[in-house]
């Protein structure tokens, strides 16, 4: 267990990189606490197996230093950091069994026999693999795979950090739920550093206390899943983070009132000064359909129901809009939406800007 | 319209396709969904004519391809992998299905380009697909499925490799792009979020039978079983195995009438369902069932969270609107609304389903 | 995977089928007419049963040569597998010597047993062969035409020489398989060079092993070339393998009876063993029916 200092760090593939495009991780600068859970979540390209890399080793970062508890370890081997790592697609013994699996990086590193029996007896009840501990782990199906790659970093209680690799792409999505929680409580009773790189959103946002997201790069977002939702810093988070994501329109401010197309949208907050490319951002959630003359009028172009709601697919202005509605709500011929004020955010040239609080 | 007629697959001992019925109409969206290994690649196999079917037969227009080959079905399929010819360029790549039947250069291009622009593929067109991000290649692959002009188009887990937002975009565009051809549209999908997003119909499938076939939103709302019940619903669905006496339904330390409907039920062992986001941690309005549980964790999406409980081994998951930080190890109580509960029977039959409500 | 069945994939066949028949069953059956038959020339042809096959199973030159044939193919799997998967472990996985290594494995391969035996032939002559030339200088006493030991360290290292890139080859196909994630997970659970190889390398090679193991037995097995060009079976009959004997026996006693009987229980032997080998390879290890069948 270890706090993790990423000390302006940054890293080009290219031998001698110039721009700040020839980096496939432009500078963070960052400490993870002790004990907590991280997501890097962003799409594929975006850096985030590249920083995941620099940490667990495989990679020496082009800028920077990597620091576990205050002590560098930018130049130190994967084996010498002391760290466990779960891949994307399982990795397990074949030729041995669950329980030899799990021994194996105690049996490594010359730990006393008894303890190795007594660790791994726990490691087998924690993961409730007790009916299958002596078959051959190679049998098993992908989700009691992942759990034994993730028993075997859990065995060396002392592990400085539990690095995740997108590690459910290969379970069903009923398994997923299970191990998700398992980790979950994991994470609880054991108080390991944990970093999870995913692309899935959901994932990302179950598992982690902070959420870092990234773009082009760039972390562009670091913050506990309810400040991304409620306050996206970037209009890229906005429509990353939700699904759908955040209705982003073109807007000009003024006077405390946001205008769309011909449109006028009451603020809660005062904005001034406003220059640059202005956006409005509210999330489908925080729209609602009426009928007739009140709200903006919008032209429904799809309806899908989901079930637990639906999804509403409208113009705005010329502008694609979506909204959220109830499980059972009924959509009106001739529709208006409605935003909710106090969930509307403004973004100057992409990035989110505060209103001050309307006096 | 495709016919499957009592089609069963079996390989050595073990059945991986048990009487398959189903007919899929032209210019229709079906959804295959299933866990892995369900029998939803083996049934997409049989369709396109990869395989022979152990027993049954498959109709097209009414009679049957059983003899025909591949080749000659006139069958596009797209795969979990991204696969194209990597020497050629997106252009070629697209074009091949075309140059192989032989059709005119003109018209080729015609189609390529508009394939191209529907996957938003033009700017690509002279690169080859190892230079292409794995959303562009995947589109490469939908547009040479697109321009074949098929009859017959299955996909099997399409979009299972992409980035979760770039999903979410194919996702709406898929169905409506195929169902301008004319085409039978079949996708596969390990996801219940995706069957409901893509609508059209859908087949769920367990161990290789198919469980229910009907409109996507009807098999959600009222599952044939147990099974079905389970398959389409994600998180899983909250089953609480009951005992029915008179006129209540039992579990351990509380109790609900019976609703209405189904008074005239018999008495002993059922199931009750409930989808996670039916199910309350403080007591609704009308009748519920209590049930004592301990919180074993939570998970908070920024909007919504998950709270997972656990009753003596019996776990069940409560999806709440908003942000609710609860403590691990607290007890709660869990309601099941009588207003929104399945009930299965001892069979695992569905005997009602909730009605879905029209509120406002 | 179920391929669509076609009647007419036998036309393809065909050709093969009518290939085998004259090359290999219509020459198996006379062998059985042979062997069950004696001759006094003039092709008179008398019933002899099982006579031949009695006398060949009893016959201590017969023994002989299958015990030497089996401390051959002993000595060259021993040798050629461990030896083969050390170079594969040992060449790059990836960069520009890739290619070179493999066309430099692909060789020997590529060179017919005959001139394989002619060079070692020459190359191991004491008057002028590079290597016995210098092993005699050196005073090992060194000579494959009068020494058994110098006969048997030529023809094994022929074969050696001429066929331990096949088993260089298959494993390096076999690890280049093995996905990076595995190392990585080794290299964090703190794995040794060894464990590595024992539980990650090994066991994932095990496909192409069996292949390996196979073809160098079958193929050892049946060696003939090699000494007969070198030694022609000597010195003495030490290097005189069943093959040999055969050929002995057959062309030049032409005792074709007994030659019949005696290839048809070497034939017996090659798949007995290929059998038993196979067997044991694809199990060890694999608990699959008999886990499927506790649990």
């Amino acid at each position: 267990m270890a706090e993790i200092t990423l000390d302006k760090l940054a890293h080009s593939y290219l031998p001698a990189p110039k721009t700040d495009a020839d980096f496939a991780l432009k500078e963070i600068d960052h400490v993870w606490s002790d004990g907590g859970a991280y997501a890097l979540l962003g799409p594929s390209g975006c850096g985030k197996t590249t920083l995941l890399n620099i940490i667990s080793g495989l990679l020496v970062p082009s800028k920077g230093n990597v620091l576990f508890d205050g002590k560098d370890v930018t130049e130190l081997q994967p084996e010498d950091r002391n760290i466990a790592q779960v891949f994307q697609f399982p990795v397990i013994y074949d030729t041995m069994t669950v329980r030899e699996n799990l021994a194996f990086p105690l049996v490594n590193r010359g730990v006393a026999t008894d303890e190795i029996t007594k660790r791994v007896n726990d490691m087998i009840g924690i993961l409730d693999l007790g009916a299958k501990a002596d078959r051959k782990a190679r049998d098993l199906t992908a989700d009691e795979k992942q759990k034994i790659s993730l028993g075997r970093g859990l065995v060396r209680y002392d592990v400085n950090a539990i690095l995740f690799d997108e590690p459910l792409t290969v379970i069903d999505p009923h398994m997923k739920w299970q191990l998700r929680t398992k980790l979950k409580e994991l994470h609880r009773q054991l108080g390991h550093t944990m970093i999870y790189v995913t692309h899935d959103q959901t994932e990302a946002l179950t598992f982690a206390d902070k959420v870092v997201v990234m773009f082009e790069g760039e972390v562009v977002q670091i913050g506990t899943p309810e400040e991304l939702f409620d306050e996206p810093a970037h209009t890229f988070v906005g429509y990353f983070i939700g699904s759908p994501g955040m209705n982003i329109l073109p807007c000009d401010v003024s006077g405390g009132v946001a205008r769309v197309g011909s449109q006028d949208i009451p603020l809660n907050k005062g904005y001034s000064g406003l220059t640059g490319k202005i956006e409005l951002g509210i999330r489908p959630e925080f729209v609602s359909l009426g009928a007739g003359k009140n709200g903006m009028p919008i032209q429904v172009k799809s309806v899908e129901d989901i079930g637990r709601f639906k999804i509403v697919h409208a113009q705005l202005e010329g502008y694609p809009v979506s909204a959220m509605l109830p499980e059972g709500s009924s959509v009106p011929a001739d529709a208006t939406a409605y935003f909710d004020t106090s969930r509307i955010n403004l973004y100057r040239d992409s990035h989110l800007v505060r209103g001050e609080a309307a006096s | 319209m495709l016919e499957l007629k009592n089609v069963s697959k079996q390989v050595g001992q073990s059945a991986h396709i048990s009487d398959v019925s189903l007919a899929l109409e032209k210019g229709s969206v079906n959804v295959l969904l299933g866990p892995t290994l369900s029998g939803k690649t083996t049934l997409m196999r049989l369709m396109a004519g990869l395989e022979k079917p152990t027993s049954g037969d498959i109709l097209m227009d009414g009679s049957s391809v059983l003899g025909v080959p591949v080749q000659k079905r006139n069958v596009a399929m797209v795969y979990q992998q991204f696969i194209n010819y990597p020497a050629a360029t997106v252009y070629e790549n697209i074009a091949s299905p075309m140059r192989v039947s032989g059709v005119d250069k003109a018209t080729i291009d015609k189609r390529v380009r508009a394939a191209a622009e529907l996957m938003k593929l033009t700017p690509f067109l002279d690169r080859t697909p190892l230079n292409l991000s794995g959303g562009q290649q995947q589109r490469t692959a939908l547009a040479r499925a697109l321009v074949k002009d098929a009859s017959l188009v299955l996909l099997d887990e399409p979009l299972a490799n992409l980035d979760y937002k770039l999903r979410e975009e194919l996702r709406t565009e898929l169905p409506k792009i195929f169902a301008e051809t004319g085409a039978i549209f079949v996708y596969a999908t390990t996801e219940p979020h995706e069957a409901l997003l893509l609508g059209g119909k859908t087949a769920t499938l367990h161990e290789g039978r198919v469980t229910q076939f009907g409109k996507t939103i009807d098999v959600h709302n009222h599952p044939a079983d147990l099974l079905t019940a389970q398959t389409f619903s994600d998180p899983p669905m909250n089953v609480v195995p009951v005992r029915k006496t008179a006129s209540t339904f039992a579990f351990a330390d509380g109790s609900i009438g019976i609703p209405h409907s189904i008074s005239g039920l018999s008495d002993g062992d059922y199931s009750l369902g409930i989808r996670p986001h039916h199910l309350m941690l403080s007591q609704p309005a009308g009748h519920a069932l209590a049930v004592k549980t301990e919180i074993t964790a939570t998970e908070i999406t920024g909007s919504e969270s998950y709270v997972h409980l656990n009753r003596d081994g019996l776990r069940m998951v409560a999806l709440m609107h908003g942000v609710h930080r609860m403590n691990v190890g607290d007890e709660v109580t869990a309601y099941l609304d009588q207003s929104k509960i399945f009930v299965f029977d001892n069979q695992s039959n569905l005997v009602l389903a909730p009605q879905a409500q029209h509120a406002e | 995977m179920n391929k669509p069945y076609d009647n007419r994939a036998w036309f393809l066949v065909f050709p093969v089928v009518v290939l085998v028949a004259f090359s290999a069953i219509i020459p198996i059956m006379t062998v059985v007419n042979y062997s069950v038959q004696d001759t006094f020339g003039a092709n008179k042809f008398f019933w002899a049963g099982t006579e031949w096959f009695v006398e060949v199973l009893r016959s201590d030159r017969f023994h002989h040569a299958l015990g030497r044939n089996l401390a051959f193919s002993f000595i060259i799997l021993a040798i050629e597998i461990p030896l083969g998967i050390a170079i594969a472990l040992s060449m790059p996985k990836k960069g520009p010597w890739v290619s070179v290594c493999l066309v430099l494995m692909a060789l020997p391969l590529l060179i017919p047993w005959n001139v394989v035996g002619t060079i070692w032939l020459v190359f191991a002559r004491n008057d002028i062969g590079l290597m016995g030339h210098t092993l005699t200088q050196l005073g090992m006493g060194y000579n494959y035409a009068t020494s058994i030991f110098g006969a048997w360290f030529t023809v094994i290292l022929m074969d050696v020489w001429h066929w331990t890139s096949l088993v260089v080859l298959l494993c390096y196909a076999g690890l280049s398989a093995i996905p990076e994630d595995y190392y990585q997970a080794a290299r964090i659970d703190g794995a040794s060079k060894w464990a590595v190889f024992r539980y990650i390398q090994l066991p994932k090679l095990r496909g192409v092993l069996i292949i390996a193991f196979l073809l160098r037995f079958m193929d050892s097995f049946m060696i003939y070339t090699e000494p007969a060009v070198l030694t022609g079976g000597g010195p003495g009959t030490a290097t005189t393998f069943m093959s040999i004997d055969l050929v002995k026996k057959a062309i030049g006693q032409f005792d074709l009876g007994p030659a019949a009987a005696m290839s048809l229980i070497y034939q017996l032997i090659v798949l007995l063993v290929c059998y038993v080998f196979f067997t044991v390879m694809s199990n060890i290890d694999s608990d699959k029916p008999q886990a499927g069948g506790q649990q």
